[in-house]
């Protein structure tokens, strides 16, 4: 077994731009829950209308990059009203039921065969990426060093989705230090007590809502642009491993989901690269080696059900600010 | 009513008595109705709450006092009926609009915001933020002198309810007491013209009791109006100026608080609900308040020196 073969991919998938991608979706419910209260369960339903949003403008209508790009966001934002406006006024339990069918939803029309001329069907959709590497300024040769070394498309992605990661957070920040904030964190709390002091408690969470699905419809488009859209990656467990990646991390912190995300990627590499070696190297005998890809599922859900009993607060979180009865 | 002679009061137009005309209403209101099921919770035909006064709305348990209170906030909606704040129509109003217009309330069950500090509960209390729209939100110099403005007189509330030591900590590590002040300081961030308090009182312990008192006739000093519920007579005999009874959903009796509990109707409104309640109590209750007012008194003494 090559442990530095192994040492070296986990630390190369640190700040891989899928890396990025899982960071940006969770800030996107860690403004939905985290900081709002809002239990969304269908962060993949937002990663694919981004996604699809994206790769179908760009295919079927050929909008260049930019275009493309807005479509995503405005697809995002119009997703997002659909599900607030009747779930918004209920209680929270509404909302998480309606986002996680929601998610399943748009997972099934999109590889419905009816749809396959637009959407790909079952086989998703490829080559979407042409009019994005052909705004890249950069010149050609390979970019960064040891673990990161990035072609010139690759350092492309790389720069787009630690870019938009990084305009997500300073947007966060600004928030949460707000007035704004303020009221959100108080409606994440006590609706009613919010209510009683004068202020709108259903625009502000449908105003949470659509800025943490934004951020989830361009995690999505990060998430494909080194890649094909493949209508499997969009179910539930995506949504999971976003959880999964924000309580790490901590909900209600700036910081959290991007350490979350590279602390969740580099942990399910790490543990791929070492069980699946020892499985190669017949020193683990009694699982085969797609067992060994499998089981580190199985250890991220203990991780993540220790990780809520213990530590509810997060690696970065206050645990008087944010405990699990919301 | 049962009394046979006509009682007048300087606060009312006409004869005193249940739904009675007042010189100058705050809140009026009509044929308000609330069924929860077969069940009449709110039947009240007309009630008008004075202004610039303390009034009680008092009544046995299940009385509807609580629902009628979230009936007139918008935080429950009626079946039939209206009233107006101010002259402005308030039925079928949002609550957040109607706590905009200048009434604002506090809950029985306290809902001080825990994990948000003192001061961050007492800034969200505060009206016209321009930090709090999305946008402006981003930009802290659009928002940071109004944010300077609420926040002295954050300071000056929290002084005034002596919770100024505890201004950085999170509410949640504040007593029961505490939070009720809190939560009515906090209500008053937005220079309300009618506070309403249901059961300020409730689980507070005495000391803190005579504070609370002290600063809801604050309140009536500085021209604002004060609606609450409560079920401790020896408040409202103590601090309110008007008292409205209600039983079994309906305004049984109004009156002043030295008259009102000499009513048939409250009487039998209490002891139908309460056939266990000792007349000694009534007494001791009245000697209770006497020293209390004493109490008062020197303190109100002490304070001025």
């Amino acid at each position: 077994m090559d442990f530095l073969f192994v040492l070296n991919n986990a630390l190369g998938v640190a700040l891989s731009p899928t890396t990025a991608a899982y960071a940006l979706a969770a800030i996107g419910i860690g403004v939905h829950f985290g900081y709002a209260g809002l239990l969304n369960f269908g962060q993949a339903g937002f990663m694919a209308i981004g996604a699809y949003a994206f790769g179908i403008t760009t295919l079927t209508l050929g909008f260049p990059f930019p275009l493309a790009f807005l479509s995503a966001v405005v697809a995002s934002v119009v997703f997002a009203l659909i599900l607030g406006i009747p779930t918004l006024r209920l209680r929270a339990d509404y909302l998480a039921i309606v986002t996680i069918a929601s998610a399943e939803i748009v997972r099934y029309i999109v590889s419905t065969t009816g749809l396959s001329d637009v959407t790909g069907g079952a086989s998703g959709l490829s080559a979407f990426a042409g009019s994005f590497q052909a705004m890249n300024p950069l010149p050609g040769g390979s970019y960064g060093f040891g673990p990161w070394t990035y072609s010139r498309a690759e350092f492309w992605v790389f720069l787009w989705g630690w870019g938009l990661v990084a305009i997500a957070t300073v947007v966060v920040w600004l928030l949460m230090r707000s007035p704004w904030g303020r009221v959100v964190k108080g409606i994440r709390e006590d609706e009613d007590a919010v209510r009683s002091l004068g202020k709108n408690v259903y625009a502000y969470k449908m105003q949470a809502l659509v800025l943490g699905g934004v951020f989830g419809s361009l995690a999505g488009v990060i998430f494909i642009l080194p890649r094909a859209i493949q209508p499997t990656n969009y179910a539930t467990t995506l949504t999971f491993f976003t959880w999964t990646i924000l309580l790490l991390g901590g909900a209600a912190t700036v910081f959290g989901p991007i350490i979350g995300s590279m602390i969740f990627w580099v942990l399910l590499v790490l543990t791929e690269g070492v069980i699946g070696g020892l499985v190669r190297a017949d020193i683990i005998t009694f699982i085969s080696t797609t067992q060994a890809g499998q089981i580190r599922f199985v250890l991220l859900g203990l991780a993540l059900i220790l990780l809520v009993v213990f530590r509810p607060q997060g690696i970065f979180g206050n645990k008087k600010e944010l405990s699990f009865n919301v | 009513m049962s009394e046979p002679t006509v009682v007048t009061h300087p606060l009312v137009v006409g004869p005193v008595g249940p739904g009675c005309k007042k010189v100058d209403p705050i809140v009026i209101a009509d044929g308000v109705v609330r069924r929860f099921g077969g069940n009449t919770a709110v039947h009240v035909e007309h009630v008008e709450v004075p202004r610039g006064k303390i009034t009680a709305l008092i009544g046995p348990n299940g009385a509807g006092k609580t629902t009628f209170f979230n009936l007139l906030t918008g935080f429950d909606k009626p079946n039939e009926g209206d009233w107006s704040f101010n002259g402005q129509n308030l039925g079928n109003v949002p609550a957040f609009k109607v706590a905009r217009r200048g009434m604002v309330r506090t809950f029985q069950l306290t809902k001080s915001l825990g994990r948000l500090t003192v001061l961050q509960n007492m800034l969200l209390g505060a009206t016209k933020q321009p930090g709090e729209n999305v946008f402006t939100a981003l930009f802290k110099p659009l928002w940071k002198s109004r944010e300077e403005e609420i926040t002295t007189r954050a300071d000056d509330l929290l002084a005034r309810f002596k919770l100024d030591a505890k201004r950085e900590d999170y509410a949640a590590s504040l007593s029961g007491g505490q939070r009720k002040l809190l939560e009515m300081a906090r209500a008053l961030m937005s220079e309300p013209e009618l506070v309403m308090l249901d059961e300020p009182m409730a689980g507070v312990n005495p000391a803190l009791t005579q504070s609370l008192l002290g600063h809801i006739k604050e309140l009536k000093n500085d021209g604002t109006s004060v609606l609450f519920v409560e079920h401790d007579m020896h408040m409202v005999r103590h601090i309110s100026d008007w008292v409205i009874v209600m039983a079994e959903g309906k305004v049984v009796a109004e009156g002043p608080p030295e008259t009102v509990m000499d009513d048939q109707a409250v009487i039998d409104a209490y002891l139908g609900a309460h056939h266990d309640t000792d007349l000694g109590d009534m007494i001791e209750q009245k000697s209770v308040a006497e020293r209390a007012r004493r109490v008062e008194a020197k303190e109100a003494s002490l304070a001025d020196d």
